[in-house]
């Protein structure tokens, strides 16, 4: 606590180069924030309808990146980790779930009972993805729990590798698309906006899955348990609550959410799924999740929502402004632009806390 | 039989002999305190008891069971329950759920809503801040908060340790008569404390330890007035 007056002390009389220039470089690119959507926005290039077609349009993305966060963040908020394999638990449902789509579709089943073939659709990728989930942590991340924390973080990347190989020999490395589903295939009319119905639809069924993680984890026994362990492990024992299940549940409640999202994204998302499709998802979901402060859990969702739609709006809105030219190819930096400026600027995230003696 | 036999214990921190073959017994009913400076091993007995650490050597009994190496969570389902060193609060769940926590292993549902509500009668500042995160209370509501949780485990037997640890003299009588009290309606307490004045007011018997060792057993009243106690724990000169 005596801390405190001390930190503030020397803001003032500790003239640091490190400090004055990063201030610099978050001036600069606020300036170029502003300089590039006021010019974008005064030159009218683009119509109000398309604004918020691309808003909703991130809005869908963004709840997919939402969903596979969670999984980042639920695990970080009780080990202190980052699995980076994330991404292919996330592959693992998505990529094996496109063989039942295939055949509710030749079936008939998919657009007949499109609800419904979609929910067994989700809980399957859901079950797949858990399994993988609950594998990797027993097999790769327990043996290590009380290793110096660079180790699960070096197998993390290994067992990324070794799933997507696996998977790779299992499916080959084509990209298969997930079925149309016709029940998706319109688009809402309002007023003069034109949004396709995939979109809200998307949006709406990842609502859903966090609306019962959230329900899960505030009002649940487990979900107290979850935060208690969270937050003091030994006590927790002291409590009568058994460490190894309540990681096993954390890990099986972000991959069955990362599986849903795989099915999800592939409804969503035409060009179809193979055994490398986890990375770039993984990836930008992880950006999220530390945007919106790891180990957060509403912050996983607001930063994942955040996350997509300044990847939808930001390229036409900021650096078409700004002249740079291709902007929507540039989606990619957005986000990985995001990333590090949310270590550099505001490591804790968005709604996170300071990281505490505790975890740091 | 006692209801708590510790026999001949040997604890290690590395290469640290932290406890260095400790006996004692708590019988049904009692308060029996551990008192010693700084460093002595009272929070490592305690943490061997709950197994937390396990002993290199040694032997935990509890109502005749051998609890040495059982693990710390089954331990409340056993009977035993403790308020750790600095509370263990957990601050950012509520008090309410704090409580719930406490019954964690509790699959009656009714008699879980009947011992939290008395619980609040028992302390009743905590009624009010029911749905308070437990981090915004003040230190002695946070102690009254881990006693209570403790308690809704329905132990049998009550571990404490330090509980009157930063605590405003005031708060500390408090705390202290609330433990005599918890003991007067039958429970029974195992009690580590630096402040042996207070600790041997309310205790039956007394242990004094020292480096791992106890160097002196006896009823609280004659440890009271032994003039070593009195010299070295008690600030008599
Ligand atoms: N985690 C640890 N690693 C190494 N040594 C430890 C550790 N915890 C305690 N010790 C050592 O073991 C001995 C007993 O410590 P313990 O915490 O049991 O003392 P205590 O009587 O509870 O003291 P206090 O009144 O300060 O709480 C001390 O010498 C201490 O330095
Ligand atoms: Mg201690």
């Amino acid at each position: 606590m005596a801390s405190v007056p001390v930190a503030r002390r020397r803001r003032f009389e500790d003239f640091s180069w490190v400090d004055f220039i990063i201030n610099a470089l978050r001036f600069i690119i606020i300036a170029l924030v502003i300089i590039g959507s006021a010019n974008t926005l005064l030159s009218g290039r683009f119509t109000f309808e398309q604004w918020v077609s691309l808003f909703v349009a991130g809005l869908a993305q963004g709840s997919i990146y939402a969903l596979i966060a969670l999984g980042y963040t639920l695990v970080y908020g009780i080990l202190l980790m980052i699995n980076f394999a994330h991404g292919e638990v996330f592959m693992s449902g998505a990529l094996t779930t496109v063989f039942l789509a295939h055949a509710f579709d030749r079936s008939g089943f998919l657009n007949s009972q499109p609800l419904l073939a979609i929910i067994i659709l989700i809980i399957f990728a859901g079950l797949v993805s858990m399994s993988v989930a609950l594998l990797l942590e027993r097999l790769a991340y327990r043996p290590l729990r009380s290793a110096p924390r660079l180790v699960p973080l070096i197998t993390a990347i290994g067992a990324s590798f070794f799933l997507q190989y696996t998977f790779r020999g299992f499916f080959g490395s084509q990209f298969r698309s997930y079925p149309a589903v016709d029940a998706l295939k319109g688009s809402l009319e309002i007023g003069t906006i034109n949004i396709p119905i995939v979109q809200p639809v998307v949006f709406i069924a990842a609502l859903v899955l966090m609306g019962g993680l959230y329900w899960l984890v505030e009002r649940t026994k487990l979900g107290k348990a979850m935060r208690a362990v969270s937050e003091d492990k030994e006590v927790s024992r002291l409590m009568g609550i058994d460490i190894d299940q309540i990681i096993m549940f954390t890990f099986a409640i972000g991959g069955m959410l990362a599986g849903a999202a795989g099915v999800i994204n592939g409804l969503f998302r035409p060009q179809g799924v193979n055994f490398f499709m986890g990375f770039v998802p993984g990836i930008k979901a992880f950006t999220a999740a530390v945007l919106g402060g790891i180990g957060n859990i509403r912050g996983a969702m607001l930063g994942g929502l955040f996350l997509g739609v300044i990847e939808a709006v930001g390229p036409n809105l900021i650096f078409n402004g700004l002249g740079i030219p291709g902007s929507n190819q540039l989606k990619d930096v957005i986000a990985f632009t995001m990333l590090v400026l949310v270590l550099i600027f505001r490591p804790q995230g968005l709604l996170g806390e300071r990281l505490t003696e505790k975890k740091a | 039989m006692a209801l708590l036999e510790v026999e001949n214990i040997h604890a290690y921190y590395g290469n640290i002999h932290a406890l260095k073959g400790l006996t004692f017994h708590v019988e049904q009913g009692e308060i029996v305190t551990l008192i010693g400076s700084n460093g002595a091993g009272k929070t490592t007995t305690l943490r061997t008891i709950t197994s937390l650490m396990h002993p290199r050597d040694g032997k935990i009994t509890f109502e005749g069971n051998d609890i040495t190496y059982t693990p710390a969570n089954k331990l409340p389902s056993q009977g035993v329950a403790m308020v750790p060193e600095g509370r263990g609060i957990f601050s950012k769940l509520t008090v309410e759920e704090n409580l719930e926590l406490g019954a964690y292993y509790r699959n009656d549902p009714d008699g879980i809503r009947q011992d939290m509500s008395n619980s609040f009668d028992l302390f009743p500042r905590l009624k009010e801040r029911r749905t308070q995160v437990a981090g915004t209370l003040s230190g002695g509501e946070q102690q009254m908060l881990a006693i209570a949780r403790a308690l809704m485990a329905k132990p049998r037997l009550l571990l404490l340790d330090e509980p009157s640890m930063g605590l405003a003299p005031v708060l500390v009588d408090t705390v202290f008569d609330t433990i005599e009290r918890i003991n007067t309606e039958g429970m029974t307490v195992l009690l580590v404390e630096q402040n042996a004045l207070l600790a041997l007011e309310i205790a039956d018997r007394g242990y004094v330890l020292q480096t791992g060792e106890i160097v002196l057993a006896d009823d609280a009243a004659t440890l009271k007035k032994n003039p070593e106690v009195q010299k070295k724990y008690l600030g008599v000169d």
